[in-house]
C-alpha cells in the first residue's frame, strides 16, 4: 500500500518518531496548555517560554501537553533533560518560568512551586518503562494529591502532546486496535464484558453487554457514537480526555466500531469545548493520514470513519434519544424507550453510545486483557473513575482513582480536606445525583454504594461542600438548573421542575409553611416516577437526598425562618461571637459596608443596620467568630 | 399475551399497552393522544405501573410497546398518586378548560395547591395535538419553539403561518380551545396562528366552504385519481349528486 498506510511498519516509524519528541536528546519544557490551563495564564507562560528560549538562542523544546488534573496548581510547567528527573511545577508565571530558563541553564533548577519530579513513566499498555534518572527526592508519587491516583483513562493526559500522534502511539497508541482487527469481533465483545467495564457517562450500564445488543441487531449500516456532551455543573473530565488525549477516545471508537459491525463514527461534542473540537478535528485528521482510520484498517479489511458534530447548548442533549434528534437535525428533545438506540438509533440504524471516559478506557482494556481491568476497583464496579473535584476543598481538581475508593481518601488525601470549616456534604453525579453527608465520609465509591446513599456516580462530578453550604439553597441551585434546563417536552420535568423551584424559592425566603415541605416531597417523587427521560426523572433527586439527610434544615428555614448555614439572605443575621473574636480586624478589612469595627484587644463589633450579609466577613475568619444567629424582626412560629 | 390488573389479554406485535387496554375496555386516562395521530407521550397522564416482564417503575401506556410476559397495572396506588400531582399541575396550566376539569374530577382531584405561573399561555397545556396534527397532514405550519417553560407551540419564527392551508386540524384536536379560527366576510382568521386565508364560497348557494389553500391541497392530492374537486357545500352537493343519480338510475318508463 502506498506510503505504508495502516501498515504495521508504520506504527513503528511513528514510534520512533515519538520517542524522540517525549525524550528528546535536549531540555524539553511542556506547558500545560488544555482550556483549564489556559484559563489561568498558561499561553501567556507559553509564548514568554518561546520567547525567552529563542532571545538566548537556546536549542530547547517548549512543548504543548494537555491537562496533568492538578486544577488548583495551573499553569502546569514541566522540565526536562536528558539524565534528570522531570520536573513538575505549579502556578507558574513569568517571574517562574525566568527563574526555571535560568535554573536549567545553570544546572540547579529552583525548588519554588516544585509538585514533584518524575523519575520513570510506566507506560500502561505496553508495560514497558522508561527511565529518565535514579529514584531521588520529591517524587511525585509521594505528592498526597498524585499518591493515590491510578490513571487509566487519563494515562497520556499531560503527558504527550495532544497534537502529535506520534507521542501517542510511542506511548502504545493505535496497538490495541491493531490487535483488535485481528480478533474476531464477538473475542473483543468478550473481553469488554469480561473487564466489566459500566457506562462512565452515568447510568453505569454494562459497556459489553451494550456493545453485544447493537451486534445483533440487525442490519448493514450501524453507528458508535461518543457522548462528548459533557455538561454537569463543575464537571470537566471528559473535556481533560479530549484536549490532552484525543486519539484514545479514536481508538477506543475505532474498536467498538470494528467489534459491532459499524462503518461511521460520530463524536457529539458541546460547542462550547472549542479546543476540544479542534483537538479532535487535528487529531482525525492525523490518523486518518496515517490510515489508523479510514479504509482497509491495518489491512483487516475493515473500514471506519470518524467526524465530529457540535451540539450547541442544550443540556438534554447528553440523553442519548435527544442526541440523535440533535445529529439529525431535529429538535433535541428525548423520545420513549423502546425502542433503544441499539435498536432503532441514529437514522433508524442500530446504534451504540458510550460517553468519552468509557471510549478512553476501550485500548487499555483490549491491550492488557479484561481480567486485567477487572482486578482494578470492586466486584460490581471495576476499574477507575474521573472525578472533578471541586467546591471547598484545598485541591481541587480531576482525579482518577480506583473504584471503591472511600469519600475520606479523596476529600481529605488527595483533595487536602476543607481547610478551617468542617465538612457538610459531598455532592456528586451533578443535578441527577445526591449528596452524601459527612457521616457516610467512609463510604467506598462505587456505583452500587452511590446509588444506596442516594446518590448517582454520574458522569463525575464531585462538589464538596462545607458548613457554610445550605442544602435547601443547594437543591435549590440544581433544580433552577434542570428546569431551566428541561425541554418542556412532557408535563412532571416541564411543570413539576418549575413548581419545585417555586416551593424552594418560598422555603428559602421563609415563607412557606410546613405543608409546603409535604408538597414538595410528594412532587418530586412524582417527577421522578413520571416524566419521560433521565432528565426528568432525576431532576428531583438533589431535593429528595437532601431532605433524606437534611430534613432538619429545611424545617429551619420554614418553623423558625432561619437558615442556620447562614446562605438564605433573608433567613439569617451575622454578628461577632465576643469570646472567640482574637480582634485581628480581617472582618473588618473586607468588610465592603463598613459595618464591621473594633479596636486590639477588644471584640470587634457588627452593626446591623449597615450589614447586607454579603458573607465576606463569615468566609474570611479564621477563627469561627463571626456566627449565623436567626433575624431578630422574625419571630418563630 | 401480555397481563394487565392480574387479567391476561392477547396482544399484537407493534400494539401499545394503551390500545390493548382500550381494546378490552380497561379506562386509562389520557390526554395528548388521539387514534389518529402518532403517539407522544407528552402529558404522561396514561401511566401504568410495570411489575414484571420490563424496566420495573412507571411508564407512559401510550408509547409503551407489548412485549411477551409484560404486567402492568393500570390502577396501582403509585399509578393513581402519580396521576393526581399531575393533574394538578395541570390545572395549574389551564384551570377553566373543561377537558382539564373533567380529567381531575374522574381522578378525584378538585383543587390544585400549585400557583398558577405563566398565564400567559391562554391555557395551552404544551400536549402537541395541534402540532403532530399539522404535521400529519403535510402543512407543517407550526411547531415547537425554545425549551423548559418558554415552550410554545408557534408558526416559524413567531411569524404569520404562511404554511397554514386553513384545514383547522389543530383546531379540531386541541383539547382546551386555546387554537381557534374566525370567520369574516370572505376571511379566515387562524387568530393562534397569525394566518389570514381566503374563503372559497359555494358556486351554488354562496355558503363558505373553507379555505382557498386546503382546497388547492386537495386538488393536487386528488389530480392523479382522476376525482373532480368542486368547491360545492355539502347541501348543494348533495343536491347535485341526487340529480345525477336519478338521470342514471331512475330508468323512464
Amino acid at each position: 500500500m502506498a506510503g505504508g498506510r495502516g501498515e504495521v511498519k508504520e506504527l513503528e516509524i511513528l514510534k520512533k518518531e515519538g520517542l524522540s519528541t517525549l525524550y528528546p536528546e535536549r531540555v524539553k519544557i511542556s506547558v500545560g496548555r488544555a482550556t483549564c490551563g489556559r484559563a489561568a495564564g498558561a499561553e501567556d507562560v507559553y509564548t514568554f517560554l518561546q520567547d525567552v528560549v529563542a532571545r538566548r538562542g537556546l536549542e530547547w523544546d517548549v512543548s504543548t501537553v494537555g491537562c496533568l488534573g492538578f486544577c488548583q496548581g495551573e499553569p502546569l510547567v514541566t522540565v526536562q533533560q536528558p539524565g534528570w528527573p522531570r520536573y513538575v511545577y505549579s502556578r507558574v508565571d513569568r517571574r517562574l518560568a525566568e527563574q526555571i530558563v535560568e535554573g536549567v541553564a545553570a544546572g540547579k533548577l529552583p525548588k519554588r512551586r516544585l509538585l514533584g519530579k518524575i523519575y520513570s513513566d510506566d507506560l500502561l499498555l505496553t508495560g514497558e518503562k522508561v527511565d529518565l534518572a535514579p529514584e531521588g527526592d520529591h517524587p511525585l508519587e509521594k505528592n498526597p494529591f498524585y499518591g493515590p491516583q491510578v490513571r487509566i483513562a487519563t494515562r497520556n493526559c499531560g503527558y504527550i502532546n495532544p497534537e502529535s500522534i506520534a507521542e501517542y502511539v510511542a506511548r502504545g497508541g493505535y496497538l490495541a486496535l491493531k490487535k483488535a482487527v485481528q480478533m474476531q469481533p464477538e473475542e473483543i465483545i468478550e473481553e469488554v464484558v469480561k473487564s466489566g467495564l459500566r457506562g462512565r457517562g452515568g447510568a453505569g450500564f454494562l459497556t459489553g453487554k451494550k456493545w453485544g445488543f447493537a451486534r445483533a441487531a440487525s442490519g448493514d449500516v450501524k453507528y458508535v457514537i461518543c457522548n462528548a456532551d459533557e455538561g454537569d455543573p463543575g464537571a470537566y473530565m471528559d473535556r481533560s480526555i479530549l484536549e490532552g488525549d484525543p486519539h484514545t477516545v479514536l481508538e477506543g471508537m475505532a474498536i467498538g466500531g470494528y467489534a459491532i459491525g459499524a462503518q461511521t463514527g460520530i463524536i457529539y461534542c458541546r460547542a462550547e469545548y472549542p479546543l476540544a473540537v479542534a483537538t479532535l478535528k487535528e487529531a482525525i485528521r492525523q490518523a486518518e493520514k496515517q490510515g489508523f482510520l479510514g479504509d482497509n484498517i491495518f489491512g483487516s479489511g475493515f473500514s471506519f470513519r470518524i467526524r465530529v458534530v457540535e451540539g450547541r447548548g442544550a443540556f438534554v442533549c447528553g440523553e442519548e434519544t435527544a442526541l440523535i434528534a440533535s445529529i439529525e437535525g431535529r429538535m433535541g428533545e428525548p423520545r420513549p424507550r423502546p425502542p433503544f438506540p441499539a435498536q432503532k438509533g441514529l437514522w433508524g440504524k442500530p446504534t451504540n453510545i458510550n460517553n468519552v471516559e468509557t471510549w478512553a478506557n476501550i485500548p487499555p482494556i483490549i491491550m492488557r486483557g479484561g481480567d486485567w481491568f477487572a482486578g482494578v476497583g470492586t466486584a460490581t464496579s471495576s476499574g477507575t473513575k474521573v472525578f472533578a473535584l471541586v467546591g471547598d476543598i484545598k485541591n481541587n481538581g480531576l482525579v482518577e482513582v480506583p473504584m471503591g475508593t472511600t469519600l475520606r481518601q479523596i476529600v481529605y488525601d488527595i483533595g487536602g480536606g476543607t481547610g478551617v470549616f468542617d465538612l457538610k456534604a459531598v455532592q456528586t453525579g451533578g443535578p441527577s445525583g445526591g449528596c452524601i453527608p459527612a457521616s457516610l465520609i467512609d463510604l467506598p465509591v462505587d456505583y452500587d454504594a452511590l446509588t444506596r446513599a442516594g446518590a448517582i456516580m454520574g458522569s463525575g462530578g464531585m462538589v464538596v461542600m462545607n458548613e457554610r453550604s445550605c442544602m435547601v439553597d443547594v437543591a435549590r441551585f440544581f433544580i433552577a438548573f434542570t428546569q431551566d434546563e428541561s425541554c418542556g417536552k412532557c408535563l412532571p420535568c416541564r411543570e413539576g421542575t418549575r413548581q419545585m423551584l417555586e416551593l424552594l424559592d418560598k422555603i428559602c425566603k421563609g415563607e412557606a409553611e410546613m405543608s409546603d415541605l409535604e408538597l414538595l416531597e410528594e412532587l418530586a417523587y412524582a417527577v421522578k416516577d413520571t416524566a419521560l427521560c433521565g432528565l426528568g426523572q432525576t431532576a428531583p433527586n438533589p431535593v429528595l437526598s437532601t431532605l433524606k439527610y437534611f430534613r432538619d434544615e429545611y424545617e429551619a428555614h420554614i418553623r423558625e425562618r432561619f437558615c442556620p448555614a447562614g446562605v438564605c439572605r433573608e433567613l439569617f443575621e451575622l454578628t461577632v461571637d465576643e469570646e472567640k473574636c482574637k480582634s485581628c480586624g480581617r472582618c473588618s478589612e473586607v468588610c465592603p459596608q463598613g459595618a464591621i469595627v473594633g479596636e486590639k484587644d477588644k471584640p470587634y463589633r457588627l452593626d446591623q443596620d449597615k450589614c447586607i450579609r454579603c458573607r465576606a466577613c463569615l468566609n474570611t475568619c479564621r477563627h469561627k467568630a463571626i456566627r449565623v444567629v436567626p433575624r431578630r424582626r422574625y419571630q418563630p412560629r | 399475551m401480555i397481563t394487565i390488573n392480574g387479567r391476561e389479554f392477547p396482544a399484537r406485535d407493534g400494539e401499545t399497552v394503551l390500545e390493548v387496554a382500550r381494546r378490552e375496555g380497561i379506562w386509562i386516562p389520557t390526554l395528548c393522544h388521539h387514534e389518529g395521530l402518532n403517539p407522544y407521550g407528552s402529558c404522561r397522564i396514561c401511566v401504568v405501573e410495570v411489575t414484571a416482564g420490563g424496566r420495573p417503575g412507571l411508564t407512559a401506556s401510550c408509547t409503551l410497546p407489548v412485549s411477551d410476559g409484560l404486567v402492568v397495572e393500570t390502577d396501582s396506588e403509585r399509578v393513581r398518586r402519580c396521576r393526581q400531582v399531575l393533574v394538578r399541575l395541570l390545572l395549574a396550566m389551564a384551570p377553566n378548560a373543561p377537558v382539564v376539569r373533567e380529567l381531575a374530577e374522574k381522578l378525584g382531584v378538585t383543587d390544585t395547591p400549585f400557583k398558577r405561573l405563566g398565564a400567559d399561555k391562554d391555557g395551552c397545556i404544551l400536549c402537541g395535538l395541534c402540532v403532530r396534527a399539522c404535521e400529519q397532514v403535510g402543512a407543517y405550519a407550526i411547531g415547537f419553539a425554545f425549551r423548559g417553560v418558554r415552550r410554545r407551540v408557534t408558526p416559524p419564527f413567531g411569524k404569520q403561518a404562511a404554511a397554514c392551508m386553513g384545514c383547522r386540524a389543530c383546531e379540531q384536536v386541541c383539547p382546551t380551545g386555546t387554537v381557534k379560527f374566525t370567520e369574516s366576510g370572505d376571511r379566515l382568521f387562524g387568530d393562534t396562528w397569525q394566518a389570514e386565508l381566503q374563503v372559497v364560497r359555494c358556486p351554488e348557494c354562496g355558503a363558505p366552504v373553507g379555505a382557498q389553500p386546503l382546497f388547492g391541497h386537495v386538488r393536487e392530492q386528488l389530480d392523479n385519481t382522476g376525482i373532480a374537486v368542486e368547491n360545492l357545500c355539502p347541501i348543494c352537493r348533495r343536491k347535485k349528486l341526487a340529480g345525477e343519480m336519478a338521470a342514471v338510475c331512475v330508468q323512464p318508463k
